[in-house]
């Protein structure tokens, strides 16, 4: 039986957070060892979180450690009824912040069409493209500050599956500053996995960064599972990694914090070196 | 990586580990090209699934739009404004030597000369045979005999009563011509300002004693350039700036910049007044060679259209006088002395030798790196001595080791 975790992991910054989360997701894709008949199957996030964890890939990438190619990426989620090449829609984001960089074939990513003729069969083939794959290996996510995961918003059903959703005023606050910090630039809708889509993937990594996130990851891991901080669903997944800085952990109890930073070091083995398997196939 | 595209089956080229100018900075980004266009990476990746067949290492140099000389006599030994039986050879001579000078596209200019001599050069496509011909710029012969500079007098004309008829007389066809340098103080040339720019040919002021009045009257009607700012102009005076006024003119029509060219060979313009102008009008700065048929010979004396020169050193005297015939500095050289002279940026001094000459003119998909423009492209170091150019994304020179 696959082991049954629940991983804290706390770094003193967001650089250094950053880092262990990228050496974390570069090390289990050297692991599986992908090839031609076996992609590894990566879950993606956008948002300012994950920026820094992006950058150390591609570095790792350039440093010839690790190789996209037989990599298939799935993202979370993606504006409804923004132009593709709007500079803030999702597939702006993958390709300017990560594709563009690595060697990893467009037929292998897959984002949510926000301007497809028919929503929900958008949605329902997504779900299919993933069951497709094989399922996902490695969800990487973030949190909004009202503990959503993807756009799941507080309220949402902890077993919902990909489809469009309408984003809570936070959210669209929370994005204003991408629209010029104006609100009504910002789209309403967008599409998104589920939280039952990112509860099926084998392992979770949740990045966590910043003081304003706080609150939320207190919500998500020390009170109980609750649709209204939709992240809280992950206490119930097999296999989760919750990547944080100190300021993501100010609201948490003290206790807490030192249980989990008590084990960094039995932790960092998963981070420390380069798995030694053939890199590139 | 394999190419996989749906739209096109032409290979796909990226340069990378470059800093390309685009949006008026140096950035950090690959340049792509396809059939001679720079290409929408971002869109081919998810419109097309595709990817480059070729990669080009820059090796960290700048990569500006390749350069545009609108005003240049010839070189090599070659004068466009002599008369020949083979002037194509000539034009083509001077098009691939420019080359390596970051010059890809250009107008071969004409001087003042005999009705014989506005002979047809066709505008075309360049290419590894050289830089593209943009059409002819036609220098005289309806200028001002006060500021002929080293026009012969006997060749020069004003407008009879046919204004544009007379023009016409004068050059046989506007096809092939991109731009017509005249003085706009002379009667009736209001009237042929205002019809070339009806068919589309740039105008241009110079060789002239108009004041600042008639200058804007031409610009008025049409007229959006001004031949080598300072020389053979009434010099700038605080109470009619004359044709120099143009560049803080508070009559030029809203939407529309007047540009000037500049010789920045260090000798035509004192580097402060090179200032001067750049700093009251830094957008309509155009660099330009003016460069004569000495350019790339050593000293000694040559022929220029009707007229005998002298060259020493970087200097090219109207023989016997002091009169400047014209320059012999390559494009490269002035980009530098820009850049040295008026501090500043690298970007403003590569754009004022590829983006203001292509907006002068209005070809909209050259002087730039968006998607959808020309690859015509130079690489350059740090210090702006060219490392390679291209054009239409192939290397057509390329700086020996």
């Amino acid at each position: 039986m696959s082991p049954r975790t629940m991983k804290l992991i706390v770094l003193n910054d967001y650089e250094q957070a950053s880092e262990w989360a990228a050496k974390y997701i570069r090390n289990k894709i050297l692991l599986f060892r992908p090839g031609p008949d076996r992609f590894f199957t990566l879950g993606l996030p956008t948002g300012s979180t994950p920026m820094g964890c992006y950058k150390k890939l591609i570095e790792y990438y350039e440093m010839g450690q690790i190789s996209f190619q037989y990599v298939k990426t799935f993202n979370m989620d993606e504006y409804v009824g923004l132009p593709r090449d709007h500079p803030e829609s999702y597939h702006s984001f993958m390709w300017n912040q990560f594709f563009k960089h690595i060697d990893i074939k467009a037929e292998n990513t897959h984002i949510l069409d926000g301007n497809a003729a028919d929503l929900q069969a958008e949605c329902a083939a997504f779900e299919e493209k993933i069951t497709a794959a094989g399922g996902i290996e490695l969800f990487v996510g973030g949190i909004g500050p009202d503990g959503h995961i993807a756009f799941n918003e507080p309220g949402s059903s902890l077993v919902s599956r990909t489809r469009v959703k309408t984003l809570a005023k936070d959210t669209i606050v929370a994005n204003a500053r991408f629209f010029d910090g104006d609100l009504s630039k910002v789209p309403t809708m967008a599409l998104t996995v589920g939280v039952g889509t990112v509860m099926d993937a084998k392992e979770v990594l949740i990045l966590i960064t910043g003081a304003h996130k706080a609150f939320a990851l207190y919500k998500a891991i020390e009170e109980g599972v609750n649709h209204m901080w939709t992240v809280s669903a992950f206490q119930q997944h097999p296999q989760t990694v919750f990547v944080c800085d100190e300021d993501a952990t100010l609201e948490l109890r003290v206790k807490t914090v030192k249980y989990f930073k008590g084990m960094m070091h039995v932790h960092n083995r998963l981070v420390e070196t380069l798995p030694s398997v053939p890199k590139k196939n | 990586m394999p190419s996989n595209k749906s739209v096109s089956d032409a290979p796909i080229t990226q340069f990378v580990n470059c800093r390309i100018l685009r949006g008026s900075r140096l950035q950090r980004e690959d340049l792509w090209v396809r059939s001679g266009s720079i290409l929408d990476p971002e869109k081919l990746f998810f419109d097309e699934q595709g990817y480059a067949d070729d990669r080009v290492d820059c090796e960290g140099s700048i990569m500006a739009p390749g350069f545009i000389d609108v005003q240049i006599n010839g070189g090599y030994g070659v004068d466009f404004s002599e008369a020949s039986e083979d002037v194509s050879a000539g034009v083509s001579l001077v098009s691939k030597k420019i080359l390596q000078h970051g010059v890809t596209s250009f107008c071969p200019t004409l001087v003042t000369s005999p009705a014989a001599v506005y002979h047809k050069v066709k505008v075309h496509d360049g290419g590894a045979h050289g830089a593209g011909v943009l059409g002819l710029h036609l220098e005289g012969p309806f200028i001002s005999a006060e500021k002929k500079g080293a026009h012969p007098e006997r060749f020069l004309r004003t407008f009879q009563a046919g204004g544009i008829d007379d023009l016409m007389a004068a050059y046989g066809s506007l096809d092939n011509v991109a731009m017509v340098t005249l003085a706009p103080e002379l009667a009736g040339s209001q009237s042929v300002v205002r019809e070339l720019c009806r068919r589309g040919v740039t105008v241009s002021l110079g060789h002239s004693v108009a004041n600042l009045s008639q200058a804007e009257e031409a610009v008025d009607q049409g007229a959006s350039f001004i031949t080598h700012l300072f020389n053979a102009m009434l010099p700038f005076h605080h109470r009619d700036p004359g044709i120099v006024g143009l560049l803080t003119s508070d009559r030029v029509p809203s939407g529309r910049t007047v540009f000037y060219g500049m010789i920045a060979d260090g000798i035509h313009t004192n580097p402060a007044a090179l200032r001067i102008a750049h700093r009251a009008h830094p957008e309509g700065l155009v660099l330009v060679t003016d460069a004569i048929m000495a350019m790339g010979l050593p000293p000694g004396r040559r022929t220029l259209g009707q007229q005998v020169i002298e060259i020493q050193g970087l200097h090219a005297y109207v023989a016997g006088t002091k009169t400047l015939s014209g320059s012999i500095a390559t494009m490269d050289t002035c980009v530098r002395h820009f850049k040295h002279a008026t501090g500043c940026s690298v970007e403003e001094a590569l754009e004022a030798a590829s983006l203001h000459p292509a907006q002068l003119l209005r070809l909209h998909h050259k002087g730039n790196l968006d998607y959808g423009s020309d690859a015509d492209l130079v690489l350059l170091d740090d210090d702006l001595n060219l490392k390679a150019t291209f054009i239409s994304g192939e290397e057509v020179w390329k700086k020996a080791p």
